[in-house]
């Protein structure tokens, strides 16, 4: 596949927003300023549309669209906690969208006014997290496995390589957050990325506080920089930010260890309070749409969960296994469910405990 | 307007815009914080102000209580370098011809232009393993070694350099602190300087105190206010940061502003992260009371 130099100038969508949200910069016009007839408050994850999606859909539906870009589904799942300021559209991740239809947060979606909902492969329409598809549809998909340096990695297969071994010390790069660490610290035990019981908690915390000293970042989301300028060899990572970095550089490549890794999926969602319906509505019919959304994953490198799109894509992002792995790793993998608030109380604090170790 | 008590109407006239700012942007969202400090989590999303101080009595933990530590000696150390060298910095641009002054002062401001971040960035850029300051290094490590090569003494040091790891240790995170805080300390002193009256620092060369002597026993304690207000402006940021460990410190030397911003993010516990902030803000209050105690008994001294 030919690659997009515009791609390659961006960073990615995980990256560098969160350090600008991080310095209290924001990029957005407040919405609720906008909302009208023929307008759609779209909010989505940097970097994360086809070049032409918006205007295309602009000009066939006369609709006009204000794109605001958050950089974590914290950040989108904050603005939206204290009242949705005026969006009809956003695109959270498959665990938020749990924690989202807990806190009501969500409208159902109307299948009826979404023509292209047959193009989404039957595999997704029926996920834990939203038995039937009621209140969201798959945009996009991937795992979260290892980035590594292939002239400098020479047998990496487990978890327990990046995680209880000192093989790569001072040359890994570990997840920013405490929930994804702890998740892959349980695969490396052999046991379920959900199982949060007191023990599984306790010994992945004894873990990766062992491990500490042996981990060069825990990378706030740039695991893929840190990789390129050579800093570590190894980085826990998105697979899409990976792939950027593998575009960049040849000796890059990304594995799902054989424990399996985390499945998530982003999807289309029409939060409470928005005030075009009608509008988000179409906007995620015209992503359906199989040329559509070709593009989209055509530009933007992650796995499509639309089948109709397959035939306008090309054999070398089908057929990239760091794209859509095989069906054994796909087996292996789970998708994350939200832990529940108690949870995640503990694994901040078990976090902390970790960070201020000396 | 000599005194504010012989016209406090129009004193309270121009002062009102300031004081709506203050009461709309700070006091306002300070009670907010306030009142949530005193709740619980009763959903995701829901917080029911219950009154507890159960956010305040978590703080005491001992990991909060090791990274409070470390953020109190990390700002300390990082406050201290910045005195120092905005010191002398200051005294330089204070000595300087008239002309260049307002170049020099530009110098100490152009940072600024630039967005933190991008800074931030360009710092890892600098202090990485393979960053500049390490090739630099390396440079010159290889050319020690081949010069004692010419003489026969190569053995003195390895002929391979070994890079030097800046990120992601306490080093890291105060010079990138240092860097973003230096401008700040230099301003106020400068200021301090330019008040002086210079003929203090000629009767006491005069009277037989050497440079140093004069240095400490006259030019410093002149300039004590100056220094404090730097003090407290490089301090007081730097108890709150949370990009330069984040970025600086790779996420291995994490200060507790980076639990704070868990807090919001994360860990989704308002209550908890409201109550943090506040134990810093009661830090920060303490260290603004002390300023103005010395600024009262100043001005006693001075009357």
């Amino acid at each position: 596949m030919k690659i997009d130099q515009t791609r390659l100038n961006n960073p990615g969508r995980r990256s560098l927003l969160k350090g600008a949200a991080a310095v209290g910069i924001s990029f957005s016009v407040p919405p609720s300023l906008l909302a009208a007839d023929g307008k759609l408050n779209f909010y989505n994850w940097d970097t994360y549309i086809g070049e032409d999606t918006i205007s295309q859909f602009e000009s066939s539906s006369g609709v006009s669209v204000q794109y605001d870009l958050y950089a974590d589904n914290d950040e989108l799942f904050a603005k939206l906690k204290g009242g949705n300021p005026g969006y009809d559209l956003i695109v959270p991740t498959n665990d938020y969208i749990e924690r989202m239809l807990l806190a009501d947060m969500l409208l159902p979606l109307d299948h009826s006014k979404i023509s292209n909902i047959g193009n989404v492969g039957s595999a997704f329409m029926n996920p834990s997290f939203d038995p039937g598809r009621k209140y969201s549809l798959p945009y996009m998909w991937g795992t979260i496995g290892l980035g590594y340096r292939k002239s400098a990695v020479e047998e990496l297969t487990s978890w327990n390589d990046v995680l209880a071994s000192d093989k790569y010390a001072g040359r890994i790069a570990l997840m920013g957050d405490a929930q994804t660490n702890f998740q892959m610290a349980l695969k490396a035990m052999g046991k379920s990325l959900n199982d949060w019981s007191d023990e599984n908690i306790a010994a992945a915390e004894a873990m990766l506080l062992a491990q500490k000293a042996n981990v060069a970042a825990f990378a706030a989301d740039n695991g893929q920089d840190l990789l390129l300028a050579g800093e570590v060899d190894i980085a826990m990572e998105w697979n899409g930010d990976i792939l950027q970095a593998m575009e960049e550089d040849d000796d890059i490549g990304y594995l799902v260890p054989t424990e399996g890794g985390l499945l998530w999926e982003d999807a289309l969602c029409i939060p409470k309070g928005a005030k075009n319906i009608d509008n988000a509505h179409a906007m995620i019919d015209h992503i359906l749409d199989a040329k559509v959304g070709a593009e989209i994953a055509e530009f933007i490198f992650y796995a499509t969960p639309n089948e109709a799109s397959r035939e306008h894509l090309a054999d070398d992002y089908l057929n990239n296994p760091a794209i859509f792995p095989d069906q054994a790793t796909i087996e292996a993998s789970e998708v994350s469910l939200f832990p529940g608030q108690e949870v995640t109380r503990k694994l901040d604090d078990a976090w902390t405990r970790i960070k201020a170790a000396g | 307007m000599d005194n504010w008590r012989r016209s406090p109407l129009t004193f309270a006239f121009f002062s009102l815009p300031t004081l709506g700012w203050l009461f709309i942007f700070f006091l306002f969202p300070l009670a907010i914080v306030w009142q949530y400090s005193f709740g619980e989590n009763t959903s995701i999303v829901d917080v029911e102000f219950t009154g507890t101080l159960n956010n305040y009595a978590r703080i005491f933990q001992p990991e909060i209580l090791v990274l409070l530590w470390r953020t109190l000696w990390m700002s300390t150390i990082s406050t201290v370098i910045c005195l120092s060298v905005g010191y002398l910095v200051a005294m330089v641009i204070a000595s300087a011809s008239p002309r260049a002054k307002p170049w020099l002062l530009l110098l100490i401001m152009l940072p600024f232009w630039t967005n933190l971040l991008i800074r931030t960035y360009s710092l890892l850029n600098i202090l990485g393993t393979r960053g500049r300051l390490n090739q630099a290094l390396q440079w010159i490590w290889e050319s020690t070694h081949s010069l004692l090569q010419l003489v026969g003494l190569e053995g003195l040091m390895a002929a391979s350099y070994k890079p030097l790891t800046f990120l992601g240790t306490p080093f890291g995170v105060v010079f990138g602190l240092v860097y973003i805080m230096l401008p700040f300390s230099v301003l106020p002193i400068y200021a301090a300087l330019e008040r002086i009256d210079k003929s203090c620092l000629e009767a006491s060369l005069d009277l037989g105190a050497g440079q140093v002597r004069t240095f400490f026993k006259v030019l410093v304690p002149m300039t004590m206010g100056g220094l404090i207000t730097a003090a407290i402006i490089t301090f007081v940021p730097t108890l709150g940061q949370f990009l330069t460990p984040d970025l600086l410190g790779r996420g291995q030397v994490d200060m507790i502003a980076n639990v704070i911003e868990r807090q919001f993010k994360k860990a989704n516990d308002w209550p908890f992260g409201s109550a943090l902030s506040l134990f810093l803000l009661y830090i920060t209050f303490i260290l603004l009371a002390i300023k103005s105690i010395h600024d009262v008994r100043q001005s006693r001294r001075v009357v």
